[in-house]
């Protein structure tokens, strides 16, 4: 369950080591376990079963644990409390006692419960030699029980080789390890047996298992000195490994640090803030407004191409014309219009029908400077300068004198940020003037509510399929712009497929070369009673190609 | 409280107990404008209800654990990095590779794709963020055209495009954060505050905002504006690590993933910590989270099992 945030706890940790990663999980765990053996509290019936020449001492069916997880950490589906076990087993604190992969399942399968002294939490990290030793004595116990796996057959080959100078040493090891292993009960010895068996598993797992030991290297620092020998074997050579050399602090804490914060606290107690409640508002408000565009809750339209194999959302969304949806969701806020290019388009065509446009083109050339390589940056910074607010400028922004005073200081610097005050007040200006009528001109409402044109429709849908295809024909074939030359293209389109009155539209394409302007024209469908013009979006795309910032020439046929 | 001037009979625990204070007053004001929450509110918001997720498409290729991954803006193409020192360009709808390049460390730790989608970042254990172009040139041997741009003191943890290609934002277990200019490989500007390794980042989806959030292993998540440098907000309630960071859709609000095995929502308006999510069967840390698209869904990833969680109030567990 979530819960509140009321009382910010304050962690005050004795041991800094404690508090690595891994510590917090390995104490976790530890908590786990130590109840679900705590048969006072409802732990889980650990018993010993009567096998049938023998008995098993001190085990616990996989059930049992399932159950008692499902109830004591209020686990609802089975599966996920098979899943926690089996983390748990991974990390070696239970084991099944006749596999060596460490897993859970949910059956009458018999675990056991690892001892603490091989808990991970005691940053064991054997070595080699130490691995050796355990291989040669499980060789030297003539117990069909303790013969050795083929992948620990071969494990031991390669470590006879590798050690034979020293094999004389870890055999002598050896053998002190089965002379006190024998002086054990022998109920004793098969649990101990079996736990040693397990945190080898751990240590040096099957071949394809995960080696759950290995840590992120992000982590590695902060870890307790590693032990290197369960058997209290210690070597000369033996090194400090050089990722556990315990972290500090990046530097120690001076006073001027204690002031910089004292500062930023104060500067936060002044800081105004929102109620709780209206956050919470805010936060779901806008949840619910977009839930029908989230693809994970609301299947999305035609379909969803990871669940269909099919790409037809993705071409429809690189498409010009955009869906009924999406137009809306560019009413949604100021943000949401400047995001979506096609949105962008409608809002600077709708603009420049006012003869506004310089707002947008300056909004949107600061914008672009912001992401200039910091070479380019100050040639851009005059350009724009020029371009918008200089005396006597082509297309003059109007700021107030006091954001125009600051923004006439910063050009003498130059940097990335020179506009940065004006871009905030034109953002503002259109949002709160030009963006809202916008959203109820009819250019805009138009397209929200998919408005059907009456009968030519159809027809001009041809003509423009016809002109997009040839449009898409021209940026594939001319696409290397260094390769044109001043070639003037004549589409003719031809008559609606319902042979209704439809004016013919010659357009022209004027240049391609970066000296040159894009020419534009509208395309003019006229139908009885009403004049209708369309600004085709393509033409975004060729003035995109031609490599010109935002310089859009009307030209009128 | 005296911030102006220096008073050398100042001692350090004394400046030490007059910041204990602040915070102390800091979290008094804030509670008083905590009227309500979260959950109650979300209540009236339909319950994502069991969420089954499936494996659309299983990415072979790696030899090692993947230990980064960042999509392209085409919705389709993925950059992903491993311990191995392989970074792939795959178009994860074919599962075909695209590019891949060795580097010359293990464990590249972080990767991101541009957002024209003609270059990718990376780094790790190299300590250094390196951009390398994507060419279609079967020719062309992508690690010929590789480009050094951040130098850190100690591995990369994270990187980003911000919203050019020319631009990359860092961060390091050096304990910083850096912006970097793609082309002259200069830094603009460096972020210092984090008190140990900065382990994640992520950058404000607003088309104004010059900020972004970054959390580290000081428990700390710190938002930064990237303009001046200065942290200007900063939330310290996680019990470890924070090993990840997401803004929630509208830039208002961000999660975080712990080693704790707790995610929490801060709000940046309200400067506090709005909830938390945790489930007593969630032992693990979560490594990584973010949000669906409305910001309904919080999607948690945390040793091999994925959790997915309602984002206003409880958690709904999947397979």
């Amino acid at each position: 369950m979530a819960q509140g945030s009321g009382d910010q706890r304050a962690v005050g940790i004795a041991d800094p080591e404690e508090s690595s990663p891994n510590m917090i999980v390995y104490r976790k765990i530890e908590d786990i376990i130590t109840k679900m053996q705590d048969d006072k509290t409802g732990g889980v019936p650990i018993r010993t079963v009567k096998s049938f020449l023998s008995k098993i001492p001190s085990v616990v069916t996989g059930t049992d644990i399932v159950q008692w997880l499902m109830k004591n950490l209020s686990i609802e589906d089975p599966v996920e409390a098979i899943h926690v076990g089996s983390l748990i087993a991974a990390q070696g604190y239970v084991f099944p006692i006749s596999d060596h992969v460490l897993t859970v399942k949910d059956d009458g399968t018999f675990y056991r419960f690892q001892a603490p002294y091989f808990w991970p939490s005691n940053c064991w990290e054997p070595e080699n030699t130490d691995y050796a030793i355990y291989l040669c004595k499980r060789t030297m116990q003539n117990k069909a029980r303790l013969e050795l796996a083929d992948y620990e057959a071969e494990n031991l080959a390669r470590l006879q080789r590798a050690f034979a100078r020293k094999w004389e040493f870890i055999f002598m090891q050896a053998e002190a390890q089965v002379k006190i292993d024998r002086k054990k009960d022998k109920t004793e010895r098969k649990i101990l047996d079996s736990q040693e068996r397990a945190f080898w598993d751990v240590h040096r797992p099957v071949p394809g298992c995960v080696n759950t030991t290995e840590m992120d290297i992000r982590k590695c620092r902060r870890l307790k000195n590693p032990q290197k020998s369960v058997y209290g074997v210690t070597e000369e050579s033996q090194s400090q490994s050089p990722v556990h050399i315990p972290s500090q602090p990046i530097r120690k804490t001076t006073k001027e640090d204690v002031r910089k914060q004292i500062t930023f606290l104060n500067a936060q107690i002044d800081r105004h803030c929102l109620k709780m409640s209206k956050v919470a508002e805010s936060l779901i408000a806008y949840t619910e407004q977009y839930v029908e565009y989230d693809p994970l809750i609301t299947p999305a339209e035609p379909s969803n191409p990871w669940v269909s194999d099919d790409i037809a959302l993705w071409d429809i969304e690189m498409s010009k014309e955009p869906s009924q949806q999406r137009v809306k969701r560019w009413g949604f806020s100021f943000d949401e219009i400047l995001k979506d290019q096609v949105g962008r388009d409608q809002f600077l065509r709708f603009l420049e029908s006012e003869f506004s446009s310089e707002n947008l083109r300056f909004w949107l050339a600061v914008q672009d400077l912001k992401k200039q390589p910091l070479q380019d940056v100050a040639k851009r910074v005059e350009e724009i300068w020029q371009e918008f607010l200089a005396p006597g400028a082509p297309s003059a922004i109007n700021l107030d004198s006091h954001s125009y005073e600051i923004t006439s200081q910063n050009v003498k610097d130059g940097g990335r940020y020179t506009f940065e005050d004006a871009q905030e007040h034109i953002y503002k200006l259109m949002k709160s003037d030009s963006y809202a009528r916008f959203l109820r001109s009819n250019a805009y409402q138009d397209l929200l509510l998919a408005k059907k044109k009456p009968e030519s429709e159809q027809g001009r849908r041809t003509s423009l399929e016809k002109f997009t295809r040839s449009v898409a024909y021209i940026e594939k074939t001319h696409s290397q712009v260094n390769q044109l030359d001043d070639k003037c293209l004549e589409l003719h389109l031809r008559k609606g497929s319902q042979g209704e009155e439809q004016q013919c539209v010659c357009l022209r394409i004027q240049g391609w070369r970066e000296s040159l302007k894009v020419g534009l024209c509208r395309l003019q469908a006229v139908v009885p009673n009403s004049l209708y013009t369309e600004y085709h979006p393509a033409f975004s795309d060729l003035q995109r190609l031609a490599l010109q910032p935002s310089r859009i020439k009307k030209k009128k046929i | 409280m005296a911030t102006d001037g220096l008073h050398e009979n100042e001692t350090l625990a004394s400046l030490k107990s007059e910041a204990e204070s602040l915070k102390g007053k800091l979290e008094e004001e804030r509670a008083k404008l905590h009227d309500v929450e979260l959950h109650q509110v979300a209540e009236r918001v339909e319950a994502l209800g069991q969420f089954v997720m499936k494996t659309r498409r299983t990415l072979k290729g790696h030899g090692n654990k993947v230990l980064c991954m960042d999509w392209c803006k085409d919705k389709r193409r993925i950059v992903s990095s491993s311990q191995d020192g392989k970074v792939i360009v795959w178009d994860s709808f074919t599962t075909n590779k695209e590019h891949a390049v060795t580097m010359p460390c293990t464990w590249v730790m972080a990767c991101a794709y541009a957002p024209s989608g003609c270059a990718i970042a990376c780094g790790g254990l190299d300590n250094k963020c390196s951009v390398y172009p994507l060419t279609f040139d079967k020719n062309e041997n992508m690690a010929a055209k590789k480009k050094s741009v951040a130098m850190h003191t100690n591995y990369l943890s994270a990187c980003s495009f911000t919203n050019s290609d020319m631009q990359i934002l860092t961060a390091s277990g050096d304990g910083t954060c850096a912006l970097w200019d793609v082309e002259s490989g200069q830094l603009l500007q460096s972020f210092h505050g984090h008190g140990a390794d900065v382990l994640c980042l992520d950058l404000a989806p607003s088309e104004t905002g010059n900020t972004f959030v970054s959390g580290g292993c000081d428990k700390k998540a710190m938002v930064w504006d990237m303009r001046s440098g200065q942290c200007v907000q900063a939330f310290e309630t996680h019990e470890s690590d924070i090993n990840s960071v997401r803004y929630y859709p509208s830039g208002d609000a961000f999660a975080s993933g712990s080693d704790d095995a707790t995610c929490r929502l801060y709000d940046l308006r309200a400067d506090r910590e709005v909830a938390i999510y945790s489930k007593e069967s969630i032992i693990f840390g979560a490594s990584s989270v973010d949000f669906s698209l409305s910001g309904l869904g919080l999607i948690v990833f945390s040793e091999s099992t994925h959790r997915y969680l309602r984002i206003e109030s409880e958690i709904v567990p999947c397979n």
